[in-house]
């Protein structure tokens, strides 16, 4: 029984430890995990005192665990809809955080670069219509650009994901096969392909496996040097995905109230198309007032100065001009029993 | 009668045959312990035990809370599952010849063949959401309910194997029966059970699918037993589907320091008892 | 075991109430030992408990799909989360298919090594090549996972497949286009896995075999193979399936080893090369995230 001694006391002595941090749960997309990372462990330089625990599951599992209220905040790409909205008990609030763009990386031997896709092309490669990289259709597009006749695989994801949502939202408008085969929503059944979870999943199979081709977030291509294609916008431009692309794609829209809206397939010159906000869920009413402070207090500084790390890890910083006071007012109305949860 | 001379052949074709299947057999065995060794021995310092992991792409960093994780795990497993498994075993082999006997052990053999993924969907349903956090407690409980059948069968095995005479003996002496069990044939049996227990420590070490619902996995050093805590197999799952080569580097670390760890604990069950062969899964 | 407990036969009751008295009632004189007894009872009822309320609670979270999709659910080939409509046969076909063909690679080298282990290795090699094998048991599946994505099915994808795709590629088996994550790195991980849980419970069985019965059959003159076939193997019949069917059950409800090579694709298709799923590894890769409430029941329903 000596095992069983040694057990509890194990147990009691780490129900001890560290009882003065604060620890914050979070759950969800995958797609903003880089740049949350970077925010948390920075964070803790500035408020050693907080941990921060967010694990990326995917955008489906941030909503269904902040719905369950198993976490302190859930994430997601795609904004909430509105059956999922129903089953919540309670103000849930969509905070914007960032900026992205999914792009759509390739693993063609002998092309590092320099492939384009209009939409139709896009829609008939992960419709199953297109099944090889030297079709007319995609030779068409991209003269000078040496296509073998491989076969293209298609990686996709298999977990609930935001960055699904956003992607498949995109084809939806721009494809009317798309809409009516296969429609847009966090999982949906594609027609062809290998599945893959998380973001790192498909990045993994697109890298390791010639040929493929799968839809990403921009920062997971960049660090793993993927090669991205250029997409047509709706001005008729083909638009290689960057930040800036990104940034313009989110100008000039009307801010609604409750911050969500979609900018996919907007039409300025310079918008990357396939481009979306990243949200953090949190309640309106926190039920722990430690916790709640902390963190609202952290929701504010990633929403403030931890923008300047998004660059460096390509997402876009949040428009300044009329997004950031909209937020600031709502993070201001986050409250535990009643007390309002920021001082700013 | 066949032939003497085809006879002699086809027994040392058979041999010759057998021999390969074992050899056949060693090959990727072989592999997967030699790439294990080449590839996580790299990885293995001083910093891959203390440090946190670094933040999503940058280098360095450690797995220090997988470590504590695991240990808490293992921990609480054995405070839920031993106590839980040894009596009912006790039970079993000394009262159990009866229809709850009877029950028990259907059930427990019904539950040593349960995926350990329903478990993990089990304990998510009922602690999880009961508590509205995932916790080191339930993924403690899932991974107690992995080790609880083979506790309680080793247990009863081996108190089976415990002379009658013994417990005469005592009962004679006028010794209380329940003093009898726990003092004399309990602590007969004793070696054999720290054997069982460890074998099942082992497995429960390595489990991955019972976790990801219930201990989730965590990014710091988290010791509190309602917080959700990291654990080896859970991070070895997760950087091995990732697609950053540092975090591939860790995963075989990761990965050859947990089956460093479930052979010493098999070696330890080993020298416990000297009984050759009774491992059973 | 002991004259001191009490056999509850009496057959005039239902199953229930013997169970109740099996419980309560004892032969004990004196009060300790009737709460000695009563406390060990109620932790060995906990394995029935545990069990019984795991089967209600998948029962129960899957009423929602048995209500909406019926048979069906068994029968449809469509997992389409957007519509709605769940089918699991893709997956059932997954696991199905997968561990069968793991045992049918496995068992054979399994049962080679028992009865090598058994019968015909020399003695000092036989003690430490039977701890290698029951050690191998040991190896947490995640860990063969993690070989399986790094080592099994690149070398798959470069070196095994391009080879049958050009030698058998007109079969249905082995068709589309090889790229290692799949049904055949699937197969062979489930293999390498289950090969050391049957052939250590498989030795053992033939351990069992008492000698008089191997002398016997050397006195009548067969040879060593002879004796191992005709005589010890249909003694040891019913242990070494017993075993078999072990590596079965671990091969169904494997989870993460499968997930992490199987490549994850609801479909069913009779080529080595594609990619599958199995009930456990949809689990692994929805459960979390499940949203809806129906997708919700029917993932319970798999399980």
């Amino acid at each position: 029984m000596n095992m069983l001694r040694v057990a509890l006391l194990s147990t009691v002595l780490c129900s001890l430890g560290l009882q003065a941090q604060t620890v914050i749960q979070g759950a969800g997309a995958t797609f903003p995990y880089p740049l949350y990372s970077k925010w948390i462990s920075e964070y803790r330089k500035v408020n050693p005192q907080v941990n921060i625990n967010y694990q990326s599951i995917g955008s489906g599992g941030g909503i269904k665990q902040i719905t369950e209220r198993t976490v302190d905040f859930g994430a997601t790409d795609a904004p909430m809809s509105g059956s999922e909205m129903a089953k919540v008990k309670g103000t849930l609030y969509h905070i914007p955080m960032t900026l992205g763009a999914v792009v759509v990386a390739y693993n063609v031997p002998g092309v590092s670069a320099g492939l384009k896709l209009t939409p139709e092309t896009l829609a008939g490669i992960f419709l199953g219509q297109i099944t090889t990289w030297n079709d007319p259709k995609l030779a068409s597009q991209n003269p000078g650009v040496k296509l073998p006749a491989s076969p293209i695989t298609v990686a996709y994801r298999t977990d609930g994901s935001g960055t699904t949502a956003v992607f498949t939202e995109y084809l939806a408008k721009v494809s009317v096969d798309w809409k009516s085969k296969v429609g847009a929503g966090k999982s949906v059944k594609f027609p062809v392909g290998l599945g893959a979870k998380g973001n790192e999943g498909v990045t993994g199979m697109v890298k390791s496996t010639p040929g493929a081709i799968g839809y990403l977030e921009m920062a997971y291509a960049k660090q793993n040097n993927l090669a991205v294609a250029a997409i047509r916008n709706k001005n008729g431009k083909f638009v290689v995905p960057t930040p800036e692309g990104v940034t313009s794609a989110a100008t000039g829209n009307d801010i609604p109230n409750d911050l969500y809206l979609s900018i996919t397939d907007g039409s300025g010159a310079k918008d990357y198309p396939i481009s979306s906000f990243s949200y953090i869920l949190v309640y309106q009413d926190q039920q722990d007032g430690t916790k709640g402070k902390v963190l609202a207090d952290f929701l504010w500084w990633a929403t403030h100065d931890g923008q300047k790390f998004a660059a460096a890890l390509d997402y876009a910083p949040l428009p300044t001009k009329d997004m950031l006071p909209k937020i600031e007012a709502k993070l201001r109305t986050l409250k535990a029993a009643g007390q309002q949860l920021l001082k700013k | 009668m066949e032939n003497f001379r085809w006879r002699k052949n086809k027994d040392i074709l058979a041999r010759w045959l057998c021999l390969g299947m074992v050899v056949l057999a060693i090959v990727p065995l072989a592999s997967v312990l030699f790439d294990l060794t080449i590839k996580g021995f790299g990885g293995l310092n001083w910093a891959f035990f203390t440090e946190m992991p670094k933040p999503v792409g940058e280098s360095g960093g450690g797995m220090a809370n997988a470590f504590a994780g695991s240990a808490i795990l293992v921990g609480l497993s054995c405070a839920f599952g031993i106590p839980v498994g040894v009596l009912g075993g006790v039970y079993l082999a000394e009262f159990g010849e009866n229809a709850l006997g009877k029950a028990v052990r259907f059930a427990a053999d019904v539950m040593s063949g349960v995926p350990s993924i329903t478990v993990g969907i089990f304990v998510y349903t009922v602690i999880v959401l009961s508590m509205r956090r995932f916790s080191a407690i339930a993924g403690g409980v899932a991974l107690a309910i992995l080790m609880l059948p083979t506790v309680m069968r080793t247990t009863e095995e081996l108190l089976r194997l415990v002379p009658d005479t013994l417990r005469e003996a005592g009962l004679a002496l006028g010794i209380p029966k329940w003093r009898v069990i726990l003092g004399v044939v309990l602590r007969t049996g004793a070696p054999g059970i720290a054997t069982g227990i460890m074998l099942a420590v082992a497995r429960a070490a390595g489990e991955t699918a019972p976790l990801l619902f219930t201990a989730f996995g965590s990014n710091f050093l988290a010791l509190k037993l309602d917080q959700p805590v990291g654990s080896l197999p859970v991070q070895i799952y997760t950087y091995a589907v990732s697609p950053y080569e540092e975090w591939h580097r860790q995963a075989w670390a990761a990965a050859l320091s947990l089956v460093l760890l479930v052979l010493i604990l098999n070696i330890l069950a080993r020298v416990l008892t000297r009984q050759p062969g009774k491992q059973g899964r | 075991m002991n004259e001191l407990s009490t056999p509850e036969t009496d057959p005039t009751h239902s199953w229930l109430v013997r169970l109740w008295r099996a419980f309560i009632h004892g032969r004990e004189v004196n009060g300790p030992d009737r709460i000695f007894r009563i406390v060990t009872a109620v932790f060995a009822a906990t394995a029935i408990v545990t069990l019984g309320a795991m089967a209600w609670i998948m029962f129960k979270e899957s009423i929602p799909a048995m209500k909406q999709f019926g048979w069906r659910f068994i029968s449809g080939v469509d997992w389409d989360p957007v519509q709605d409509s769940f089918g699991a046969l893709p997956y059932i076909f997954g696991t199905v298919v997968s561990s069968l063909l793991a045992l049918v690679l496995a068992v054979p080298v399994a049962l080679g090594i028992a009865i090598y282990l058994a019968e015909l290795a020399p003695t000092w090699l036989r003690r430490p090549l039977g701890f290698l094998v029951e050690l191998l048991a040991a190896i947490p599946s995640v860990i063969y996972g993690l070989w399986g994505v790094f080592v099994l099915s690149p070398w798959l994808r470069d070196s095994i497949q391009p080879f049958f795709a050009k030698a058998f590629g007109w079969t249905p088996f082995f068709e589309g286009t090889p790229r290692g994550f799949g049904m055949m790195a699937g197969v062979l991980i489930l293999a390498i896995m289950i090969l050391p849980t049957i052939a250590s419970v498989s030795r053992d069985v033939l351990e069992a075999v008492p000698n008089s019965i191997r002398e016997g059959a050397l006195a009548l003159g067969t040879t060593r193979w002879e004796m191992v076939r005709k005589a010890v193997l249909p003694c040891a019949k019913s242990g070494v399936v017993g075993a078999v069917i072990l590596g079965l059950g671990r091969a169904l409800g494997e989870t993460m080893a499968v997930t992490m090579v199987i490549g994850n694709r609801a479909d069913i298709s009779f080529s080595l090369f594609s990619p599958s799923h199995t009930l456990a590894s949809v689990l692994a890769n929805e459960y979390a995230e499940a949203s809806g409430d129906i997708y919700h029941a029917s993932l319970m329903e798999i399980a």
